[in-house]
């Protein structure tokens, strides 16, 4: 389900294969960043998404297929060249240049031919988006990592690029570093609408910015989609394992009253410990191992898990030794329990059964 | 001591007076010295970069070929270099034995592998992604080596002070390829050697502490340019 | 690249700069000549002892040299020589003079007998003076070198601490004093580096039937006859020396002549030309000037009286024309 929106995709692969030697890394028949979409590529270390990344920012040439850019096949030096200075790549270090703040976020323009008004005006726009604008004399190598980071951001930003690719950008922070800056980072990304490829192995980075997910493993795609789509759908065993997904669910807070909201989804209601705002669109996350299941008829209990579903078994689905089942509760749900349970309940496809999971077991995460 | 002493005052003499036979020395050794140093950085920072960045085939042998030139004996290349340039060597027909040329050739052959190896050296320091970046900014290939080079500016500096501290200091080539011959190829190395040979150790100190402020006021000039570049 | 800013400059411009300061300082240094003294002075080092006021030297100076003839064909002679010859100085007076005589540019290499001979021997040098008869008298019996003259000479002397502990001091002959050296172990330094003046201690050595070499008392430096003086000086040991060298050190190393005189002890000068008919890189009518510049009978007066202003006596003796019987040597 590609939001298409008619225009030609900015870039794209087809049939592209890179090898090194006799080790095939990647190989992807086909794949395009749509116009303004923000896709996210996810999979293990070693799956070849750097590369990817690489090879559709004009950086690496594949072994074989080609890069197009605008619905043309990219051949030629002189056109890479022209293209690259299309683009801005954001990598995983910040990798500035031993210089001042202000040297390093204006290079990329310098090199460009940007005129120097220009130039001024889009550093200083840009550096104060992602508040680092007091930086702007300092030296390069004294900031912390956070600086760096966003000093790296403007750094493309102020490029004004068509396309802009990211590896793993935030992988090298610490948690609240990660928080603040992926907050701002997504308030951007929503503002400028600029057609964006991210790899990140963070299921939360791609939840909180993805349009499409596409999943990475071994050099070879195998799921692209909505990120509900991917996560809660996983089209195989790798993907599921990867993705460790958890339930993902599209809804809406009806109330918060201290600390507990009450979301709507697909027309039920979940209660979660969270203090987001009433009116809040979110994306509700539970992992599969929080969710119990129980044969229906076995008298009420009285527990304290906040939320009961009555549903029935659409699948059940071995994740190595324990077994998913998946169960329509009205929305999609699915539990992760061990095979002797299973084995126990004598579940099967159709089987009628409840669901139960607690109000704190469940992620909230908030789209402003 | 007092050889010492009388050396001070010799030295002092020296300058004060201008001895024609000293200046030329001395300028015949920041000349040659010089342009072998220039010449030498020029090849060197190239050779170093492409082999730092670049992976290829035999890359590693290259290295510790020129990890073992940068402490090849210098009279040694003076030897060879000789062989060389004799009249009935390879390369007689160039006429350049005796002459501060072969002197610049023979010193270029000592301080290129220490240029090559320092700034192998730094640029393989650099990250990878760094090259990558530069590029996605929109770099040409000359522009990124550029950049990568003002990026190890501090290593680049000592290079050019190791290699000139090399081969101003350097003696046993000069003498074989040049001759030492009095107003031609004689150099402040060589003509310390001749004096304390003659038993002049009076004249071989003055020499001595001449050639060592000369050596010292150019460290100073590159120091203060290294010094100025860590903080621009 | 235009995102160069000014300061960014710094590095190529230093770069430049070395090279053009290279460039220039050996240009200046290839420009003259030799050193400038055109007026014959010595171009030795230290101005302090420079020939000034050396009224005798300079008056009898042929500096009236006769406008130089049409620039020869090959200007290039080079001259291999001794390392004595080079440390008295005599030869930077002699050469400044044979260039503006004849037009010639002379690269005086000064590597000791041993490696001038070896040069002849390969065509690498033009004409040798030299001083080791040994190794003379084969060169040119191979035909590598042709008109052998005898220029000069000057003396051996055997010379030693004051003290003088082995009792040197009026032995008669210079075996005798050898002897008495190796009686009393006394300590002999040598200088062991196949120069001619190593070879003649070496064949007096031999003459005298005293294997010295091994001894603990006899220890080789393997260096030039000035620093050879100055270890004999330091350690108190006996050595042997030519004269030259002896008289401008003897301030510095305090030593004393314990023996001279004896004829065994003539050091002999001969200039060799290298016989260009083995090689056409070979400076022929250039070496044949030097060979006739060297007994000119002008310049063999001016030899004569090298040293009488610096040193009170002078260093050689001129010997052109004479034959080596006359003097006893070969």
């Amino acid at each position: 389900m590609s939001p298409g929106s008619g225009g030609t995709a900015p870039a794209g692969v087809t049939n592209l294969t890179v090898a090194y030697g006799t080790r095939k890394v990647l190989d992807v028949p086909a794949l395009e960043v749509l116009p303004g979409e923000v896709l996210v590529v996810i999979g293990p270390n070693g799956s070849g998404k750097t590369t990817l990344l690489l090879c559709l920012a004009l950086l690496v040439r594949p072994t074989t297929g080609t890069v197009s850019y605008f619905g043309q096949p990219v051949t030629g030096q002189r056109q890479i060249l022209q293209l690259r200075r299309r683009l801005a790549v954001v990598f995983q270090e910040s990798l500035l240049l031993n210089n001042s703040v202000w040297e390093n976020v204006t290079l990329g323009m310098r090199l460009r031919g940007v005129p120097k008004n220009e130039v001024k005006a889009r550093a200083q726009k840009w550096l104060e988006r992602f508040g680092v604008a007091h930086l702007a004399k300092r030296q390069a190598r004294t900031l912390s990592g956070g600086e760096a980071k966003r000093v790296s951001l403007a750094r493309a930003f102020v490029l004004e690029p068509e396309v802009l690719f990211l590896d793993e950008p935030f992988a090298a922070l610490d948690s609240p570093t990660r928080q603040a800056l992926l907050e701002d980072f997504e308030g951007v990304l929503r503002e400028t609408k600029v057609s964006t490829l991210m790899v990140t192995h963070d299921r939360n980075e791609a939840l909180a910015l993805a349009d499409r997910v596409a999943v990475l493993i071994g050099g070879t795609m195998r799921q692209l989609g909505t990120p509900a789509e991917v996560f809660n759908f996983p089209v195989d065993e790798e993907v599921a394992v990867f993705v460790e997904a958890g339930n993902i669910l599209p809804g809406k807070i009806l109330s918060q009253t201290a600390g507990l909201a009450v979301i709507s989804t697909d027309g039920k209601e979940i209660e979660a410990v969270s203090s987001l705002p009433a009116g809040m669109k979110v994306t509700v996350c539970l992992r599969h191992e929080d969710v119990t299941l129980s044969l229906p008829g076995a008298g009420p209990l009285t527990t304290s898990a906040r939320n009961r579903f009555a549903g029935r078994v659409t699948r059940i689905f071995p994740v190595g030794s324990q077994v998913r089942v998946t169960l329509d509760c009205g929305f999609p749900l699915a539990a992760l329990i061990t095979g002797r349970s299973l084995e126990g309940m004598g579940l099967k496809e159709g089987q009628e059964v409840v669901a139960t999971f607690k109000a704190s077991s469940i992620h909230l995460i908030g789209h402003k | 001591m007092d050889l010492i002493l009388k050396g001070i005052v010799e030295a002092f003499k020296l300058l004060v007076h201008g001895d024609p036979a000293v200046t030329m020395i001395a300028l015949l050794s920041l000349g040659v010295s010089l342009s072998a140093t220039a010449i030498s950085l020029i090849i060197g920072i190239a050779l170093g970069t492409a082999i730092g960045l670049t992976r290829f085939f035999g890359r590693r042998f290259l290295i510790s070929l020129i990890n073992t030139g940068m402490g090849a004996p210098p009279t040694v290349v003076g030897l060879v270099v000789m062989i060389f340039l004799w009249r009935n060597g390879p390369l007689g027909v160039l006429h350049l034995l005796y002459t501060p040329a072969a002197m610049v050739v023979a010193q270029f052959i000592i301080s290129v592998p220490i240029i090559t190896g320092f700034t192998l050296a730094s640029t393989q320091q650099i990250d990878k992604k760094m090259q990558f970046q530069l590029q996605a900014l929109g770099a040409s290939r000359m522009q990124m080596v550029w950049l990568l080079l003002k990026e190890s500016r501090l290593p680049l500096l000592a290079a050019v002070t190791a290699g000139f501290g090399a081969i101003i200091s350097e003696v046993g080539a000069s003498m074989m390829v040049g001759g030492n011959i009095t107003g031609q190829t004689r150099v402040f190395t060589t003509a310390i050697v001749m004096e304390t040979g003659k038993g002049e150790f009076g004249t071989a100190i003055a020499l001595s502490i001449i050639l060592m402020i000369l050596v010292f006021g150019v460290n100073l000039l590159l120091t203060w340019v290294q010094q100025r570049s860590k903080t621009s | 690249m235009k995102f160069s800013g000014k300061r960014r400059a710094i590095f190529p411009a230093i770069l430049l700069s070395l090279a053009v300061l290279g460039l220039v300082f050996s240009l200046m240094g290839c420009g003259t000549t030799t050193s400038p003294a055109p007026s014959g002075q010595g171009t030795t080092i230290v101005q302090g002892k420079t020939q000034t006021g050396s009224a005798t030297t300079q008056t009898t100076t042929p500096v009236t040299a006769a406008a130089t003839t049409a620039a020869p064909a090959v200007r290039e002679v080079i001259l291999a020589t001794t390392t004595s010859t080079q440390d008295t100085g005599l030869l930077d007076v002699l050469v400044p003079l044979f260039e503006q005589k004849t037009g010639y540019r002379v690269k005086t290499i000064a590597v000791g007998t041993g490696a001038a001979i070896a040069m002849g021997q390969r065509g690498e040098a033009d004409v040798l003076l030299v001083h080791d008869y040994t190794k003379e008298i084969p060169l040119v019996n191979n035909g590598y070198g042709i008109n052998r003259k005898l220029v000069m000479h000057n003396d051996f002397i055997i010379a030693g601490p004051a003290a003088d502990p082995a009792g040197i001091i009026g032995s008669k002959t210079a075996i005798d004093a050898y002897k008495k050296i190796a009686a009393a172990k006394a300590l002999f330094i040598s200088r062991g580096d196949a120069s001619g003046t190593n070879s003649a201690e070496l064949r007096l050595w031999t003459a005298a039937g005293i294997s010295s070499k091994g001894q603990s008392w006899y220890q080789e430096t393997g260096q030039g006859m000035g620093a050879t003086l100055a270890v004999a000086a330091e350690k108190n040991g006996y050595v042997f020396t030519d004269n030259a060298t002896y008289y401008s050190t003897q301030k510095t190393t305090g030593l004393k002549v314990v023996f001279e005189g004896d004829p065994v002890l003539l050091n002999v000068y001969h200039v060799i030309q290298v016989n260009p008919g083995k090689s056409n890189k070979i400076n022929g009518p250039g070496g044949r000037a030097f060979v006739l510049f060297m007994i000119d009978p002008e310049i063999q007066r001016f030899i004569g009286q090298f040293g009488l202003g610096k040193f009170g006596r002078a260093l050689f003796v001129p010997d052109a024309g004479k034959t080596e019987a006359e003097l006893g040597v070969q």
